[in-house]
């Protein structure tokens, strides 16, 4: 059994790290690009959102390496996402792919059904190393987390451009190559190091922009086009509103790990403006952009992918949030026609104007 | 001095309004349903919404600007679920806010939710809490809610009985038709007269009969959709699919049409299950039709016109199978 699941940004270091912990065989597809992406809009519904359509393109490239179980997420709605993983897999029957399917979702009878399916995956392993194995997991994903915060941190401050994304990557590697939880400790302590050895400008004026929006969009940077970075060079920090471990310790630990940034002051925010929950993201994106302004940041972005449900409905509030709390924002859709010239540009007018709007502000106060 | 609740024409109107229209008339209070749609009105719509919302909402976003000046209330319950562990679509339950945050002046909004998600819960709590608006009286707003209910379930009897939504007395059905053909698609796409370009009324006239999903039995449509992998958990979609997947077994129906429209998230799935089960398990001529602002109505007319073509000319094809 050779398990395959799609990229979302670096999601696939702490999977990888966790299956291969429990002696399991994975097949890591290729990092998302072009092509995936004209596999997938190819085979998948035309108004599908983009993440269906990678994640189709991942499962047919990973097919070539020998693939031959998908391991998906699922969910009972109203996100579509719910569903994709059925979508996906009648699609590559069709297709002549021959994939077993897991759904790894809430169960809809009995907990049995999910445990069942880990035990499946996982080769019979004892729960005991299943949990050791999840735990190892979730520390990688804490790890790159804090990476990519240091990153975020260092690249508006960098002396020299570039250094940053080659520290960035350098210690990711790092953490990539410990393979026992006994070895992430050290592995982790080297790639800080790495990060710190980055020259940096402690004292230059940067301008801060909030990221929300939808969760694949904002974790792969294939679809955000690399958002950060480019935010990063024109001299923005940029804070991410959801990061990876921090949503696994929301929703499949319920919080069970303390002192991590969670959601939940988010949700309270959005009550003035959207009173009830709207699925994916929806309501977060509405309070992150509420906390946003509250904490003095300049601006906000939205991402979402063309036709998501709940950050629509999210788009359609953003207005009056920025009217009344006065943070800019502007959103931002991704779909396989975006091009790369237009989101610079854009990115661009709206940092132009977060610094002017800054520089006045200053002057008047 | 009477109060008058404004009811939009739009979303699940088509399935809830005599109930709706019921519970307030025995309260003692006037309703009144915006107007039929036209282009004015979905222009207003268009403008008040963001382009990425799909046509049912910026429809609906219009019928509730047309009633803004002339009522002193608008029903517009957050209908989060109508079933159990079911949803409709996520803009659903954001669309009362989505109305607030983006029209200005408007008259107080009965926006409360309606919720069946969880084990035992009724519809009461929506019906109380918006009852209490017009009257203090516990008892009042139960006797209206039962009669609400009564008209509710008459409704769906009739549309069993096979009349459609909003068409009372409807005689085009009796008329002499040579075929048969379901409509697939939402209620407020498809029995909007404007929005489905009279779609109905044309396949009709052509000497179709139409039948949709609300002519099936619930237990009908539930049963049908459980041969989907997963259960849905979109009521409306998981009914579109369950009447797919009936009609594709029933000999009578000659030919199924799905409508969508552009950039709906669940039909943009759903639509794809059906187009797959009609290319593996039948021989039933699919047409899908995808419908928004811009779509023109000499276009829709060509494609319903080839697709009648289509259907009549399979269907003399059997028969002369039949004959040899």
């Amino acid at each position: 059994m050779k398990i395959v699941y799609p990229h979302m940004g670096y999601m696939w270091i702490c999977i990888k790290a966790m299956l291969e912990y429990l002696d399991v065989e994975v097949v890591v597809p290729p990092p998302s690009s072009k092509k995936t992406l004209l596999l997938g809009v190819k085979h998948a519904p035309e108004f599908a959102c983009m993440p269906l359509k990678l994640n189709l393109g991942n499962f047919m490239e990973a097919a070539e390496l020998g693939a031959d179980t998908m391991v998906m997420a699922g969910g009972c709605g109203p996100c579509r996402f719910g569903y994709y993983a059925h979508v996906e897999h009648a699609i590559l029957r069709d297709l002549g792919y021959q994939y077993q399917l897991v759904v790894l979702e809430p169960p809809q009878k009995h907990i049995g059904e999910l445990l069942g399916k880990i035990k499946h995956i996982t080769g019979h392993q004892s729960w005991r190393k299943v949990i050791n194995g999840i735990r190892f997991g979730y520390h990688k994903a804490e790890a790159v987390d804090e990476l990519e915060k240091t990153a975020n941190y260092c690249r508006p401050r960098e002396i020299k451009p570039g250094t940053t994304d080659r520290a960035l990557q350098a210690a990711l590697k790092e953490v990539i190559a410990a393979d026992t939880p006994e070895k992430l400790p050290a592995a982790r302590k080297r790639a800080f190091e790495i990060m710190r050895s980055v020259p940096v400008d402690r004292l230059r004026p940067v301008l801060r922009i909030g990221l929300v929006g939808e969760i694949y969009t904002l974790l792969e940077p294939f679809t955000n086009q690399d958002i950060e970075r480019k935010l990063g060079g024109m001299g923005v920090e940029v804070d991410r509103s959801i990061y990876l471990s921090e949503w696994i310790n929301e929703h499949l630990f319920l919080g069970l790990v303390k002192n991590k940034r969670s959601s939940k002051t988010a949700r309270e925010k959005a009550v003035k403006y959207l009173g009830h929950f709207v699925g994916g993201h929806g309501l977060e994106t509405v309070g992150n952009t509420v906390l946003y302004a509250e904490q003095g940041y300049d601006g906000v972005i939205q991402m979402l992918p063309f036709t998501c449900m709940p950050e629509i409905v999210a788009q359609s509030i953003l207005p009056r949030v920025s009217t009344e709390t006065g943070i800019p924002t502007m959103t931002l859709i991704v779909d396989e026609q975006s091009g790369e010239a237009g989101l610079v540009t854009r990115l661009e007018a709206f940092v132009d104007l977060l610094a002017r709007k800054k520089q006045t502000g200053e002057v008047l106060a | 001095m009477s109060v008058t609740v404004g009811i939009p024409r739009a979303l699940l109107y088509y399935y809830y309004y005599p109930q709706w229209e019921t519970f307030f008339n025995r309260l003692g209070v006037k309703t009144l349903v915006s107007r039929e749609t036209t282009r004015g009105l979905l222009e207003k719509g268009l403008k008040s919404t963001v382009d990425e919302a799909c046509l049912p909402v910026k429809l609906a976003v219009g019928h509730v600007l047309d009633l803004k000046d002339r009522v002193d209330y608008i029903f517009l319950p957050r209908i989060v679920s109508t079933a159990r562990r079911e949803y409709i679509c996520p803009k659903f339950l954001g669309f009362p806010d989505m109305v607030r945050n983006n029209i200005d002046n408007l008259p107080p909004l009965l926006d409360y939710k309606m919720d069946l998600y969880r084990k035992g819960s009724s519809m009461y709590n929506l019906f109380y809490a918006v009852g209490r608006y017009f009257t203090r009286n516990p008892a009042r707003i139960y006797m209206a809610y039962q009669a609400s209910l009564k008209s509710l379930h008459s409704h769906y009897r009739d549309m069993e009985a096979g009349q459609l939504p909003v068409e009372t007395g409807d005689k085009h059905n009796r008329k002499e038709c040579d075929v048969t053909i379901a409509v697939i698609g939402h209620p407020y796409n498809i029995y909007d007269r404007y929005i489905s370009m009279n779609m109905l009324k044309r396949l009709r006239d052509y000497g179709a009969r139409v039948v949709t999903a609300d002519n099936l039995p619930e237990y009908v449509l539930r049963a049908e959709a459980e041969k989907l992998p997963k259960q849905l958990f979109w009521t409306l979609n998981q009914r579109m699919v369950g009447a797919a997947f009936y009609y594709f077994n029933r000999p009578e129906v000659d030919g199924l049409i799905h409508v969508a429209s552009f950039g709906c998230g669940p039909d943009s799935m759903t639509g794809e299950l059906i187009e797959r089960f009609a290319r593996r398990c039948s021989r039933k001529p699919l047409l899908s039709l995808t419908i928004d602002e811009h779509t023109g109505e000499a276009g829709m007319v060509t494609r319903l016109e080839a697709f009648m073509d289509m259907v009549r000319w399979r269907l003399n094809l059997d028969n002369v199978a039949a004959s040899l």
